[in-house]
């Protein structure tokens, strides 16, 4: 059995609690994905903003 | 000597069925022939909607016949990705799930203005499943083949359009564009494309992926082209949120001043990293033709990039979410589990990303003070291998699918924008992006002319149809 990823644990927890149904030949490709994806949350969240920062949800050019 | 039906642009084809010189109906025919001829190579259609294409031929020809006014597109033939609503098509979005719809009720607006015009719809095209996807590869309706090469991909996730367009089916498509879903594909397949303004186009009727970075807009084979169906479709919508109330800025006028005038820079630092040598050469070409000098920095476009590469992810699981509670298996498994990924995605993430884009739109918004165009490559390299799933970016592997938009994400993400120019290099083309401040469309329209008009830019004709002529005369 391969061994477990640092984020299966987090992957089921929230496909449980989204009620998400995940086959687990899946896995891998999500596992893949959310890392990716969580990287380039943290290159986001490293760039400091001010408390009062806006966000931008509905955008006018 | 008769119009080339298949080369000629809408401009001239609309000028021939305006003069008399040919009719609609045998545009229409002459369009539809080549689908039936060359889709099978292709794979851009995946309807063919030929009866209401003739009803509409000739009611255009009639309205001729009786001497009432021909639109600005009288009897040019044009396609639709599969997600805008078609009536009585199922709005399949490139999915297995949505063909399993109800047909439309309704045409989409943008569809309604093109035909208000005189355009005559002949089908709806091969997407990337629900536009996530750069390669216009789709696994229930099979690849988009590039026109140039079929061996090789359009590029997506509009990739039965740039290949409807490229491969002379029609000269002209629509498409969308969140991530760079018309600047890839029209890159990879060597056609001018134009993302508008966001909320510029009205997406009403059209099926959604990220509403934040959601845009439509035209594929065709010249600058022209481009700013006759754009100034065709602009207007308010209401139902469209996103859709500003704003009058009709007619772009096609403007085209004959050129770039003269106009400050052009070139996007440094991040645009220039990445890039094969045929994305510098396509990038040196247009710049010296436009004598553009100056060096401009997009400031923390990386993260802006990987900020857009968020919220894409998270709102497009939001899209999907019951959809993947109840019909996972029906997905491409390559958008399913990064949509299932989107999902766990955390708020603090999302938000964090949408307060980044206000920032970075101030500061990118800043550079239009002293440039009126930033030039950027619209993709790395040329057209991938379909099936390909790795390329090398500054000697590293990476996937395919994900990264052929790493130059256009910083730019969607903050609604600019921007006309992409072919640059006609053997054995495959490449574009280039020209970018502009808000709602200054005219720009980039100008420059793709200008520089067409120089013999830089150009949609050069594929192979594919060789030196056959397709033509018809009333």
């Amino acid at each position: 059995m391969p061994p477990k990823e640092p984020l299966d644990d987090f992957i089921m927890a929230a496909a449980e609690a989204l009620a998400l149904p995940i086959d687990p030949a899946w896995q891998p490709a999500v596992r893949q994905h959310l890392e990716v994806t969580l990287t380039f949350a943290r290159l986001v969240e490293e760039f400091d903003l001010p408390d009062d920062a806006e966000p931008a949800p509905m955008f006018r050019a | 000597m008769p119009i080339d039906l298949a080369e000629a642009t809408a401009a001239e084809i609309a000028q021939a069925v305006r003069s008399g010189e040919t009719t609609a109906l045998a545009v229409t025919e002459a369009a539809l022939a080549r689908i039936a001829r060359l889709d099978p190579l292709l794979g851009a259609f995946t309807d063919v909607t030929a009866e209401r294409a003739r009803a509409q031929a000739r009611a255009i020809d009639a309205a001729r016949a009786a001497g009432k006014p021909r639109g600005a597109l009288a009897g040019v033939p044009f396609a639709v990705k599969n997600l805008f609503d078609v009536k009585g098509l199922a709005t399949r979005a490139g999915s297995k799930i949505n063909r399993e719809r109800a047909p439309a009720q309704r045409d989409s607006p943008l569809i309604e203005r093109l035909e208000a015009a005189g355009a005559v719809l002949v089908g709806a095209l091969n997407m990337g499943e629900y536009a996530y996807d750069f390669t216009g590869e789709n696994l229930h309706d099979g690849a988009s083949r590039n026109p140039h090469d079929t061996s090789r991909m359009t590029g997506g996730s509009s990739g039965g359009s740039a290949g409807a367009v490229a491969g002379r089916l029609v000269p002209l498509a629509l498409g969308s564009d969140t991530n760079g879903s018309i600047r890839v594909p029209s890159s990879l397949c060597g056609l001018f494309g134009l993302k508008p303004t966001y909320g510029r186009l009205s997406r009403a009727r059209s099926f959604p992926f990220v509403a934040s970075f959601d845009h439509l807009g035209p594929f065709c084979r010249s600058a022209r082209d481009l700013a006759l169906s754009y100034d065709a479709m602009q207007g308010p919508d209401p139902d469209d949120a996103a859709c500003v109330n704003r009058p009709a800025e007619p772009t096609l006028g403007a085209l004959e001043r050129g770039a003269d005038g106009l400050r052009i820079a070139v996007a440094g630092g991040y645009f220039r990293q990445g890039l094969t040598p045929e994305a510098q050469t396509a990038m040196v070409h247009v710049a010296r033709a436009l004598d553009a000098r100056r060096t401009v920095e997009l400031p923390e476009a990386h993260r802006a990039r990987a900020a857009a590469y968020v919220i894409t992810a998270a709102e497009g699981a939001s899209l999907h979410l019951d959809r993947l509670r109840q019909r996972a298996k029906d997905f491409d498994p390559a958008v399913r589990d990064r949509l299932i990924a989107g999902a766990m995605v955390p708020a603090t993430a999302v938000n964090r990303a949408q307060k980044f884009r206000r920032w970075y739109r101030e500061r990118v918004l800043a550079l239009f003070d002293e440039v009126d165009a930033i030039l950027a490559p619209a993709t790395s390299c040329t057209a991938p291998l379909v099936g390909q799933q790795t390329f090398r970016l500054d000697g590293v592997e990476m996937p395919v699918r994900p990264n052929l938009g790493i130059y256009t994400q910083p730019i969607s993400f903050i609604g600019l924008p921007v006309a992409v120019v072919p640059v006609p290099l053997k054995p495959m083309p490449i574009g280039v992006q020209i970018i502009a401040a808000p709602w200054r469309e005219d720009i980039p329209l100008r420059i793709a002319h200008a520089l067409e008009q120089a013999g830089v830019a150009a949609a050069g004709r594929p192979a594919l149809e060789g030196s056959r002529k397709v033509s018809a005369r009333k």
